[in-house]
């Protein structure tokens, strides 16, 4: 099928608001905004801690979560099918092949990141904060949650570095989700599936939304911080 | 009653300061009594940040000691204003109340000091903004309201005007007279002698990392002892 037939066949489709071409959209979505939002949840505090906090070991721990936003996400799908499989160490959970572990996967890609991001800029914060915080009697521990409240707009830009990678990446959903029809299928999954089986609409399509989706999310991200900080100062 | 409840004097003995090998402050014995206004002056680098940070306790000293010598009942007595105040990305009273919050004070009571002092600085209808949009020199009013929230017995002040135009200068020195009229001892840095002459009880000069001169306001400025301040005041450069 030439392309030109392939992209408008693919137009169609978005058009049309076909329903598996949706569905895989909708769980791409629920699958790594979960993700992300747990990655913040570990990833946040972690890099204030990291920022704030000196002890033996945090030099290494600096350079281990900057290495690993690098991270390549079939060797997490792989330790992760490990620990999710019968005979791994989680596998009484029982849920390999299910978003469940799709999430777990992405979670441990993405947090990294936003560890790591969220350490420079809270750094560079207590710099400013560190003598104004502890003369009002603040000490580190209780500046966490005012920095990165402080933060706020710059680590949401961290989150959504976090989300991209987890949107686009394909290697370790592939590997614990393994791709099935209506249950683990996502954006990335399919569009590889797709390719690979010749039907490109359907690739094509999945591919623009993907792209659309990315693109939309930052500028909205982009629209509110701007506002925000227009208004915060 | 009041006055037996200090803590203070604050009393510095022999306190040095060394920072990468170079002495900052050598051997200084002050004693800071509750009363007066106390205004630090020297040049530029003479050491009079690195007095107030070390007093304050967010420098170490490296060697000598430094001590509350009346009796310390709750939180910390003092406080501290700096040349450029660090204004949380919240609105002017959650800045005002912070303090008190690390405190456990509770939300009601917060709120009553917040508008309190607020009112007190002349900032109560900018309480909802959001304090990082205010003028510096509503933001320096701002960080005075947010230590005087801690009723503090002793109040440091580092440069608060070095950056402000004279009339946010006036204002802030206003306040600073304010705080002290209700009772809180007042410890000031500057190297400006216009702002010393109208706030200064006492002056203690300080130079090149050492005491060199202290004095009534009135006999430093009419009769200074030591030629470094008598260059100084003539608004030469001491040598």
């Amino acid at each position: 099928m030439p392309e030109r037939d392939a992209l408008s066949a693919a137009l169609a489709l978005i058009a049309g608001a076909d329903p598996a071409l949706w569905g895989i959209v909708g769980l791409s979505l629920a699958v790594s905004l979960s993700a992300v939002a747990l990655a913040a949840l570990i990833g946040l505090p972690i890099g204030a801690a990291l920022a704030l906090f000196r002890f033996p070991g945090r030099g290494a721990l600096v350079t281990l979560f900057n290495g690993m936003m690098g991270l390549p996400p079939v060797v997490v799908g792989l330790v992760v099918y490990l620990l999710l499989s019968r005979t791994g160490p989680l596998g009484e959970l029982g849920i390999l092949f299910t978003p469940g572990a799709m999430v777990i996967a992405q979670t441990i890609l993405v947090f990294p990141i936003i560890a790591a991001l969220a350490r420079q800029t809270v750094e560079d914060a207590w710099h400013e904060y560190e003598e104004q915080m502890r003369s009002l009697g603040a000490t580190p521990r209780r500046s966490i949650a005012t920095l990165i409240w402080d933060t706020r707009f710059s680590l949401a830009t961290a989150v959504l570095a976090g989300l991209g990678r987890a949107s686009a990446e394909v290697g370790a959903v592939m590997i614990v989700g393994g791709n099935i029809d209506g249950l683990t299928r996502v954006m990335t999954t399919a569009i590889a599936l797709r390719t690979s089986m010749g039907d490109l609409p359907m690739a094509l399509g999945l591919g623009l939304v993907l792209i659309a989706l990315i693109v939309l999310i930052n500028a909205l991200a982009h629209v509110v911080k701007a506002m925000a900080q227009a208004r915060h100062g | 009653m009041h006055a037996r409840q200090s803590p203070l004097p604050l009393v510095l003995s022999d306190l040095s300061f060394a920072a990468g090998g170079v002495a900052i402050l050598e051997r200084i014995s002050l004693t800071l009594e509750a009363g007066p206004r106390t205004v630090i002056l020297g040049p530029n680098g003479a050491g009079k940040s690195v007095l107030l940070r070390l007093c304050h306790g967010l420098l170490r000293p490296s060697a000598g000691a430094i001590g509350w010598r009346g009796p310390r009942i709750g939180r910390r007595p003092d406080a501290m204003v700096f040349q450029r105040p660090v204004m949380l990305r919240r609105s002017v009273r959650g800045n005002v109340e912070y303090g008190l919050k690390l405190a456990g004070i509770g939300r009601a009571e917060r709120h009553r000091i917040a508008t309190e002092r607020l009112e007190a600085v002349g900032l109560a209808h900018l309480a909802s903004r959001p304090a990082r949009r205010l003028s510096g020199g509503e933001q320096q009013r701002v960080a005075l309201a947010r230590a005087w929230a801690l009723d503090p017995k002793l109040l440091f002040l580092d440069e608060p005007t070095a950056s402000l135009d004279p009339a946010a200068t006036r204002l802030v020195e206003a306040i600073v007279l304010a705080m002290h009229e209700a009772g809180t001892k007042i410890v000031m840095t500057t190297h400006d002698l216009g702002q010393a002459r109208r706030l200064a009880d006492e002056i203690v000069f300080l130079h090149r990392g050492r005491i060199v001169e202290r004095a009534p306001a009135a006999d430093f400025f009419a009769a200074p002892k030591s030629p470094e301040a008598a260059a100084f005041i003539c608004g030469e450069l001491p040598v």
